[in-house]
């Protein structure tokens, strides 16, 4: 029985014998990223999660090259790489970066716009794990509304975080990026065909994967991809695509899943009340609003 | 060739001939002049170098720091601010053993705000791991700039290269200058040769974490490579001589010190003073001496121990304070002579802080209260530290 | 090529590199000692469909004959293979110690 997907990457295993807890939703869009890239991907990660579990010396655990960047400096190294390549006469190669939440959101932002801006020829990925995870679950720009982080504690007066996720995928595209995309390791497929078609693109892409953590999420090893899915499923997540100055939506449920339901089973969000939900169920109706008026609509793989 | 020059444009002219294969640029007061000549050259095809438009000063160094990990020769250039705001890249361009080259044009660090020249934004970075040298002009400036990348790039060194030039009073004043020769350039500094960096045919890990059980060693290399780069420079700067006429002395310049009773340590333009006043008093009968140190890092320590061995007494002038003790250049020249067991009375003066002019009467200030003894610490225009108000 | 396990673990003065750069997918220790449990393949009901191996965040999982097959080394028993699996081809076993 034939996976056409599984035909169409790498058979190699770039990221092998990583120290990521069991499960990690991270550690899977690398991997599956880097298979779609192939050999010649030069991957830049940030202080992060995925470096801190991947290079070890000796324990080294990509067999690309790679290199970590400073926290603030995935952008910015991916932009000196891809030149210093391009200097030295080498052309099929691959720039990609893998910078988390906060890597993205928060400290690296300034840099992912210069190199946007400048419209290096990089694939930026952002792992979205929702927090600080690496340095024990703090709160990062795209920690969600409502989400108990060490940093955002679940009291009486104000329970968890209390901002809204950043929209980064819609920050990018205001730049006028080549190519953007939203994703989830729960929809791998989709993940995979955004990967290979950014690989296609010249210019900066930017794809921000829901990467779920089970360690800060709050749920078991075995349920990522599950959550991953679900996240999509009742809507607090969204599969899309901007190119060519046009928002398109690749994946319309039917009727969205119960989001109290995807809420109540994570740990970081078991302290939310009904009204806590329905101003979450209220945020989420306001974006597929926009997203009904302003995307138009292609299935996904 | 002969061309009147700013010390900026006279770098920018050095670098053109060192063909940097990539340039971060980020414009900063004093050093943007570099960055724009840089660009009319890579504009007008006669530097052939991927220039990129960083959005800030830690991005250049980082954008540097990823075109030397892919192998290309790597420049860029900062001053004061920038160079506190790329501060985390210094330490981790070191670390990897990146030979950048960077221009640093010294220049106050806020608060209170002020463009001009002092020297506390190199010296507050010397713990980063950079070789850091100062030039006094502009013909060393270009100088300096050819030899930085053969000095970085040496692979015992592997060190990256941080060329400074006081802000305003060097970099935008103007001088003859002599630009070398395409040709000879080319012969003095080959490309860029390495292992360290992505390998297509060997793949890389790189810039990865290393745990008690090896970081030490890592950090002991690193040390090694810097102190290396003293053998290294002066070999390259035989060399230099050797195809380009000009001279250099190594880590520091002395000026009159063989028979020098007061000497006066220093770095940077304000050398060329000093020495006026040497000669001015010595025919007075004052024997007056001027050390000059050229290299911050690697430390000069014997240089020093061995010329002020002699003294009567010193001064070490600087353009610095470290708050609350005295300045970096006082205490690193003190150290060198303590660990050759010279016990000569020395003291410091702090002067030229955010620009303000240094004058041939306060060197001259110098060497009297030098000779009479003084304050430890004396803030030129003010006082001792005990008394000033 | 894949990651794999070397047989020179440890690193003396002179062996410790000068920059920090290495050959790439050098790995000096396993995971296997993370599981508490461990997923096994049913041959019978597996059919190669490659969910699991698309899936597994540690890309242990390979296919042998039109058969998953795991690398124990490096699995660290998350269990996602066996959530993903449409034939119920991959049961998790308590890990013997």
């Amino acid at each position: 029985m034939a996976n056409k997907v599984a035909e169409s990457i790498s058979r190699e295993e770039y990221f092998y014998g990583h120290k990521a807890c069991a499960g990690c939703g991270g550690s899977l869009a690398v991997r599956a990223a880097l298979k779609v890239l192939g050999q010649n991907a030069v991957s830049v990660l940030p202080a992060g999660c995925m470096s801190a579990v991947g290079f070890n010396f000796p324990q080294l655990c990509f067999s690309n090259n790679s290199i970590i960047s400073t926290f603030a400096g995935t952008a910015s190294m991916l932009t000196g790489v891809e030149a210093g390549l391009r200097a030295r006469g080498y052309k099929d190669f691959t720039a990609v970066g893998f910078a988390g939440d906060g890597g993205t959101a928060d400290i690296g932002i300034q840099a992912l716009s210069g190199a946007i801006d400048r419209n290096d020829d990089i694939i930026y990925i952002c792992y979205d794990n929702e927090a600080y995870m690496n340095t024990g679950i703090q709160k990062s720009g795209l920690t969600p509304y409502g989400a108990r982080t060490t940093t955002t504690p679940a009291g009486e007066n104000i329970h968890g975080n209390i901002r809204p996720k950043k929209n980064m995928f819609e920050i990018a595209a205001a730049h006028g990026i080549p190519y953007a995309a939203t994703a989830s390791v729960g929809y791998i497929y989709d993940f995979i065909a955004k990967v290979r078609k950014a690989s296609q693109i010249r210019g900066t892409k930017y794809i921000h994967v829901i990467a779920p953590c089970p360690t800060g999420w709050g749920v078991a090893p075995d349920a990522t991809v599950d959550i991953a899915k679900e996240v999509v499923d009742c809507g607090l997540w969204y599969l899309a695509e901007y190119e060519n100055g046009e928002f398109t939506l690749n994946h319309k449920p039917k009727e969205f899943s119960d989001a109290a339901a995807y809420l109540k089973k994570q740990g970081r969000f078991r302290h939310l009340t009904d009204e806590d939900i329905a101003v979450i169920t209220a945020s989420r109706d306001k974006k597929w609003e926009s997203i009904e008026k302003n995307f138009s609509y292609k299935k996904s793989l | 060739m002969k061309k009147f020059l700013s010390g900026n444009e006279a770098f920018a002219e050095g670098i053109r001939l060192a063909r940097p294969q990539v340039i971060s640029a980020y414009p900063i007061t004093p050093q943007t002049i570099v960055v724009e000549k840089l660009s009319e050259m890579v504009e007008d095809g006669s530097l052939k170098a991927e220039y990129i438009h960083v959005e800030s000063e830690h991005s250049a160094l980082s954008c540097a720091i990823g075109a030397s990990a892919a192998g290309a020769r790597a420049f860029t250039a900062t001053s004061s601010q920038g160079l506190l705001y790329m501060a985390e890249c210094l330490y981790y361009a070191a670390g990897g053993r990146f030979p950048i080259v960077m221009m640093n044009a010294d220049r106050s660090t806020a608060l209170p705000w002020n463009i001009y020249g002092d020297q506390r934004d190199s010296l507050s970075q010397l713990d980063s791991g950079w070789i850091q040298a100062y030039a006094e002009n502009a013909q060393e400036a270009l100088d300096l700039a050819l030899m930085s990348y053969r000095i970085a790039e040496d692979k015992t060194v592997s060190t990256p290269f941080m060329a400074n030039l006081d802000g305003f009073i060097l970099t935008h004043t103007y001088e003859t200058v002599d630009i070398p020769d395409r040709e000879q350039a080319d012969r003095f500094l080959p490309p860029y040769e390495t292992d360290n960096r992505i390998d297509f045919e060997n793949p890389k890990n790189m810039a990865f974490s290393a745990g008690p059980d090896t970081n030490y060693i890592f950090k002991y290399k690193e040390h090694r490579g810097v102190l290396a780069a003293r053998e290294v420079i002066t070999r390259t700067e035989a060399e230099f001589a050797e195809i380009f006429g000009r001279k250099y002395s190594g880590l520091t310049e002395d000026y009159r010190t063989e028979d020098a009773e007061y000497i006066i340590v220093t770095l940077g333009s304000i050398a060329g003073l000093c020495r006026e006043t040497a000669d001015k008093l010595r025919e007075n009968g004052v024997r007056a001496g001027v050390v000059r140190i050229r290299y911050m890092r690697p430390f000069p320590n014997e240089e020093i121990a061995g010329v002020l061995r002699n003294a009567k007494a010193y001064a070490v002038l600087e353009k610095d304070i470290s708050f609350g003790n005295e300045g970096t250049v006082f205490t690193n020249v003190n150290s060198a002579l303590k660990k050759a067991g010279v016990n000569v009375p020395g003291y410091n003066f702090i002067g030229g802080l955010g620009g303000r002019n240094i004058s041939a009467a306060d060197i001259e200030n110098i060497y009297s209260a030098i000779a009479n003894g003084t304050d430890s610490v004396n803030f030129i225009g003010i006082g001792g530290e005990e008394n000033g108000k | 090529m894949r990651p794999y396990i070397r047989e020179k673990k440890g690193f003396t003065f002179e062996e410790v590199p000068e920059n920090t750069s290495f050959e790439a997918g050098y790995l000096v220790s396993v995971n296997s000692g993370w599981r508490s449990i461990r997923p096994v393949i049913d041959a019978g009901k597996c059919v190669g469909c490659e969910q699991c191996y698309l899936y597994c965040p540690d890309g242990v999982i390979s296919i042998k004959d039109g058969k998953a097959v795991i690398d124990y080394d490096f699995c660290k028993g998350c269990g996602i293979c066996a959530k993903i699996c449409k034939t119920g081809a991959v049961g998790m076993e308590a890990e013997r110690k």
